[in-house]
């Protein structure tokens, strides 16, 4: 939960209210929902007015009333760890292994485990509303030697387990497909419209989604169905009748209204809880907007500069602040006319500076982990062993490095961002925050793939930022120097996990079996993990994961490029010439930069699109995006300022790409 | 209100209209007739295209028809029945199941046959509320296409590349050119889905980006200007599809570049696509039974949609809230924004008038849609274009009939419009270009100037205005013969005009005409 001195104002005041409004919302949706699942899950076609009439005085007895508190709990819970859960920024697995590592992590076994309750709960809901055989767990009988006792009701037990399982899968998918995960959108909608538009996916999404669950839980029931049976007639001491046939053969199974039954409470499940994660969606990605500047001191720090400047804040609120600003930027004239104000003692042009200066920052960030990554990548998309990856980056003396640094020179903070600052900011700052940490992979684990790790390592002496000054000879000397011990190369670069291996030293003193036997599962521990197939970065995952904060780059390079353009006509004070320059180095070296990176092969092959899944994948794409952002932005610019822009002083190389945009060739 | 009775009589025919100078079109037979300081001028026109109908490689037969040319290939039922659910969806597989009767249960075929007559009869009650529906993709792309007699025009789609000067051209092959005069290749686009194209639009603030409407898809190609390539690869191409949005008819970019929104007259919904991402989002709406044509407003604020019913609706970009506006007559065919999207001209199917929407931007209100409470209550007539007769020269007698406006545009300084009427049925009545000038200060004004003609017995079938002319203002006229032109009318886009109705400077008048329609105060405005 959040402690006093994380939570910063906006998460309090603006973030909780619009938890707490989506999860009213779905409290609020849940009576008709469950009233169309009743008619749908108890109608028959031979006597549909009774059916309605039986319906109607179900909905008012006292169980329908009980189980719908339940019901409500249920969404109260799902709310509260979509709350817990979410974040802007996806969590990506650049490799199987760190897939794993994330299904494995303790906070997913907790939210795993609560959903699996979960799920019993609304089963066992469904159960009650369903009613028939499925009414209660246990039932009297005669036993064969004519002795009155409970037995089991085998209907009721499957369906709750079917709950638990549904649960447990929705969790699960929950990770692979990133479901955690609340994108902005591009199109501006009302929230009711908005919602009104996603509900047949949703309707479908579930209805699907539930199939496929049903008929993964019926294969596992037929084969390891006897085992929770078992157990719970021991604890609850129960018995089996001999004269109802068990429910995990053919037979039993191929009863298609315990099908249906079973399919429509999945449904019902899963669409309760993805219109729940589906209001959270809509109401936390609301534009929120930010006053510029504000005539009260105390309330300075909610103003748009000073919110987009601070760093100790939850991932959202700079997410939001952004999308703000690009929408300043496009709509509104009188909102852009206070960025381009003068403070009034001493006539500094405050917002802007600070404005301009955070979306030079990000975009340069940007560009830093882009080279970083072109220099760790070898150019087949792979992650190359650490001593060619090291020797590539110590030649790679190339236009990109030195044009970064160019742009890095008139601000000399900058050049402090190493590329583990760039990466640990994008994932902000891991487990400090809250909001942000659940997904993201301990970098420190054995399951985090090298090459990322290589990538928030801290930079080493080799790297071109340090030492730049070292003979080329010395460089190309370097990979025999390391070639020699493979070996210790691979112990270093993957650790094995202390879990799993014991410590060498400890065996090597005395070769015994046991020791042999270590060594030998040492060996199979290591070449699994080794192993190209479960730990070779997946290209263009890990294409995906440089990405995958770029949203913000979107929205900053949107926001830049409309005030350029709008300041043409609407800066009285010409605030931002001298930006303009900057502005325009850092858009082009970016741009240089996602170049090279869409040369790498993957990097241009589109995902696949998944239409089925509530997860949203529009982290994906984001790259397409940016790449297509970043060409308009600087064409508006062009475009706005025309020959002008031969006035403006920059470097002979950005001069010529510039005249290329000037010209109408890129 | 201006209307063609105004106009100066048209050419004699024979005579082609070449280019306007001093609000006069000057006529001649051949590009000599050109005045010398208007000739000069001209060699940065770019070029006049021709294609001939018998170049076009046609296809000879459609895609389904190829079936024939192969055995019987004898499949599984399961196949065949996998492959109908595929290629036709629900309605093909019962088909299949029905025509197979021999070889599936006699209630299996009885009771599909049973629900394809249902699915037909309901499908026929919905035609008849929207008799659209019942058209094939072609006719439906024929009928609301911004082409007149789209089926049979060898130039199916042209657009002007919104700042440089190269422009793309769809031709009834199917195939795409994209000419620039500063480079030596023309590369053609091909591609697998790029059937009937419909409409073919640049993305702005872009070099290379080209959206096709086609008849299942939509196709954004991205044609590197640099490339040397005459064919590019189909990888070039992105495709956009989503189910049951085709045929698409129309596209529009959105000025920033950012966005596509495409439409269909099938679809009851807009699609507003993120093109990079290639995900889009339905704005759906019911009522008009689809959406034909879309336009974006040039400063990005509104969107035009009109429907197949008399109705249309003015999308407003910021939260995509939308406005009706019923229509009386009938749809709304065609319409144009002013260049700075205050002002909306569009024409209705059966009225031979224009009319104007005037959008009064709040400026510093974001919250509030503009257009929604501040927009205008009723549209105004600007011009009326109804049937005419001019005494020519000669002493015929010419009457000028316009069936169905069939598109109106602006030019890039907001100071001509050009109006392009025709009508489909009638054979005997030639399709006309009439062009107005247009007056902003004080009052917004439609003024005539007169008629643009091209050779002997072609008839105008699509006509665009370049984007940013440097001289003033260039129509660029698809012809039914197969020809590409444009007239150039040379007027000083930044200069005040300085009889109130021609701008041009530097030439002579070069004949001394009763220019007596200059000071006639006849043009009323309707415009509160």
């Amino acid at each position: 939960m959040f402690s006093t001195e994380q939570s910063c104002w906006f998460v309090r005041k603006v973030i909780c209210w619009r938890a707490a409004a989506s999860i009213a919302w779905a409290v609020l949706l849940l009576p008709p929902i469950t009233a169309v699942f009743i008619i749908l899950s108890r109608f028959s076609f031979l006597h549909p007015i009774h059916t309605i009439s039986e319906c109607l005085s179900l909905l008012t007895s006292a169980s329908a009333i009980f189980s719908f508190i339940l019901l409500c709990g249920v969404i109260l819970m799902v709310g509260f760890l979509n709350l817990e859960y979410y974040t802007v920024i996806p969590t990506i697995a650049c490799s199987k292994i760190a897939l794993l590592g994330q299904l494995l992590h303790p906070r997913q076994f907790v939210s795993s485990v609560v959903h699996c309750i979960m799920g019993i709960i609304v089963a066992w809901c469904c159960a009650i509303t369903i009613g028939g055989r499925y009414e209660t767990l246990g039932y009297p009988c005669i036993q064969s030697d004519g002795s009155p006792q409970m037995c089991l009701n085998e209907y009721q037990l499957i369906l709750l387990l079917a709950g638990a399982f549904v649960g447990f899968s929705h969790s699960l998918l929950g990770v692979i497909h990133n479901m955690n995960y609340v994108s902005f959108h591009t199109v501006q909608q009302y929230k009711y419209l908005r919602f009104k538009g996603s509900l047949p996916l949703v309707v479908k999404c579930s209805a699907i989604q539930a199939l496929y669950s049903i008929r993964n839980y019926i294969v596992v029931y037929f084969f390891l169905g006897y085992i929770p049976r078992a157990w719970i007639c021991k604890t609850l001491n129960l018995h089996l009748t001999s004269s109802a046939h068990p429910l995990d053969s053919i037979a039993g199974l191929l009863d298609l209204s315990l099908f249906y039954h079973l399919w429509i409470s999945a449904t019902f499940l899963l669409f309760t809880w993805y219109i729940t994660l589906l209001l959270f969606r809509i109401f936390v990605t609301e534009v929120y907007s930010f006053p510029v500047q504000s005539s009260f001191t105390e309330d300075a720090h909610q103003c748009l500069p000073k919110v987009l400047l601070t760093d100790k804040q939850p991932m959202i609120l700079k997410f939001l602040a952004l999308q703000d600003l690009a929408l300043l930027s496009q709509h509104s004239p009188s909102r852009r006319c206070e960025v381009f104000s003068l403070s009034q003692p001493g006539g500094h042009p405050h917002n802007w500076n600070a404005i301009s200066g955070e979306c030079l920052s990000l975009l340069a960030d940007l560009t830093q982990r882009l080279v970083a990554y072109h220099d760790t990548v070898a150019t087949n998309g792979r992650a190359k062993s650490l001593s060619t990856g090291s020797e590539r980056k110590t030649s790679s003396e190339t236009s990109v490095t030195s044009g970064t640094e160019d742009l890095m020179s008139p601000r000399p903070t900058l050049l402090m961002k190493t590329p583990a600052s760039v990466f640990a900011r994008s994932i902000v700052g891991g487990p400090q925050s809250p909001l942000t940490a659940p997904f993201t992979p301990d970098l420190d684990s054995p399951f985090a793939s090298p090459a990322l790790r290589r990538l928030t390592a801290p930079v080493e002496q080799c790297s071109p930022w340090h030492g730049t000054v070292q003979s080329p000879h010395i460089m190309r000397r370097a990979p025999k120097l390391w070639s020699t011990s493979t070996d210790s190369q691979v112990n270093g670069s993957f650790p094995p996990s202390p879990a799993s291996v014991p410590s060498p030293k400890q065996e090597a003193s005395k070769p015994s079996l046991l020791a042999q036997f270590l060594q030998n599962r040492k060996e199979q521990v290591l070449h699994f993990v080794t192993d190209q197939n479960y730990n070779v970065i997946l290209p263009e995952a890990s294409s995906q994961a440089l990405f995958a904060d770029s949203q913000a780059h979107i929205w900053a390079l949107e926001g830049l490029s409309y005030l350029v353009q709008a300041s043409f006509s609407e800066d009285h004070f010409g605030v931002v010439q001298t930006a303009l320059p900057s502005i325009l180095s850092c858009m082009l070296v970016l741009q240089e930069a996602v170049d090279r990176h869409f040369k790498l092969p993957h990097a241009s092959s589109k995902p696949v699109r998944s239409t089925s899944s509530i997860g949203d994948s529009t982290y994906k794409t984001l790259r397409f995006a940016l790449r297509a952002t970043l060409k308009t932005a600087i064409y508006r610019i062009t475009t706005t300022f025309g020959d002008h822009l031969n006035a403006v002083q920059m470097s002979a190389e950005h001069r010529k790409r510039l005249q290329q945009f000037l010209e109408y060739k890129e | 209100m201006c209307s063609l009775a105004l106009f100066p009589p048209p050419l004699p025919s024979g005579q082609t209209t070449l280019c306007e100078s001093n609000n006069e079109l000057l006529s001649g037979t051949s590009t000599e007739d050109r005045p010398k300081q208007v000739r000069f001028t001209a060699a940065v026109l770019p070029l006049s295209l021709y294609f001939p109908r018998e170049s076009l490689k046609l296809h000879s037969r459609t895609e389904s028809s190829s079936k024939a040319a192969f055995l019987d290939h004898s499949e599984t039922l399961w196949m065949r029945s996998a492959a109908a659910w595929r290629d036709g969806g629900l309605t093909g597989l019962l088909t299949e199941i029905t025509n197979s009767h021999t070889e599936v249960p006699k209630w299996l075929s009885v009771s599909s046959g049973c629900t394809l007559a249902l699915l037909r009869w309901i499908s026929s009650f919905h035609g008849s509320l929207f008799p659209h529906l019942t058209l094939s993709s072609e006719d439906m792309i024929a009928e609301f296409s911004q082409v007149l007699n789209w089926s049979d025009c060898v130039v199916r789609a042209f657009s002007w590349h919104p700042h440089t000067d190269k422009f793309a051209v769809a031709l009834l092959d199917d195939s795409i050119k994209i000419y620039n005069p500063k480079s030596a290749t023309t590369p053609t686009l091909k591609h697998r889905l790029q059937r009937s194209v419909a409409a073919v639009q640049w993305k702005p603030l872009c070099a290379s980006a080209l959206a096709v409407a086609c008849q299942n898809c939509l196709l954004v190609w991205h044609v590197d200007p640099c490339s040397l390539s005459t064919r590019p690869s189909s990888g070039c191409a992105q495709v956009l599809s989503h189910p049951g949005h085709s045929p698409v008819t129309s596209i529009a970019w959105s000025p920033s570049g950012s966005l596509l929104v495409s439409a269909s007259p099938v679809d009851t919904a807009v699609m507003v696509w993120d093109v990079a991402a290639e995900s889009c989002v339905p704005l759906q709406r019911l009522g008009g039974g689809g959406v034909t044509f879309l336009s974006w407003s040039p400063d990005g604020s509104h969107v035009l949609a009109s429907t197949p019913s008399t109705l249309f609706r003015v999308w407003e970009t910021r939260m995509w809230t939308c406005e009706r506006w019923p229509c009386v007559k009938g749809r709304c065919q065609s319409g144009c924004w002013s260049p700075d999207g205050s002002r909306l001209l569009f024409t209705v199917q059966g009225e031979t008038v224009i009319y104007a929407l005037t959008f009064t931007d709040a400026p510093g209100s974001p919250g509030i849609p503009t257009g929604s409470s501040k927009g205008p209550q009723a549209a105004a007539v600007v011009a009326d274009l109804s049937e005419t007769t001019f005494n020519t020269p000669d002493g015929d007698i010419i009457q000028y009939y316009t069936g169905v406006i069939f598109s109106v545009s602006f030019n890039n300084s907001s100071q001509s419009v050009s109006v392009f009427s025709g009508d489909p049925q009638a054979v005997d009545r030639p399709a006309i270009i009439a062009v107005f000038k247009t007056r902003t200060n004080p009052i917004f004004e439609l003024l005539p100037c007169g008629f643009v003609q091209g050779e002997p017995g072609a008839e105008p079938r699509l006509m665009q205005f370049h984007p940013n002319f440097q001289h003033g203002a260039l129509l660029t006229v698809c012809w039914s013969t197969g020809r590409i032109t444009h007239v150039p009318f040379y007027f000083l886009s930044t200069g005040v005009p300085h009889f109130g109705l021609s701008g041009s400077p530097l030439l002579p008048r070069l004949q001394e005409r009763p220019s007596a329609f200059a000071n006639q105060s006849l043009f009323t405005e309707l415009i509160s």
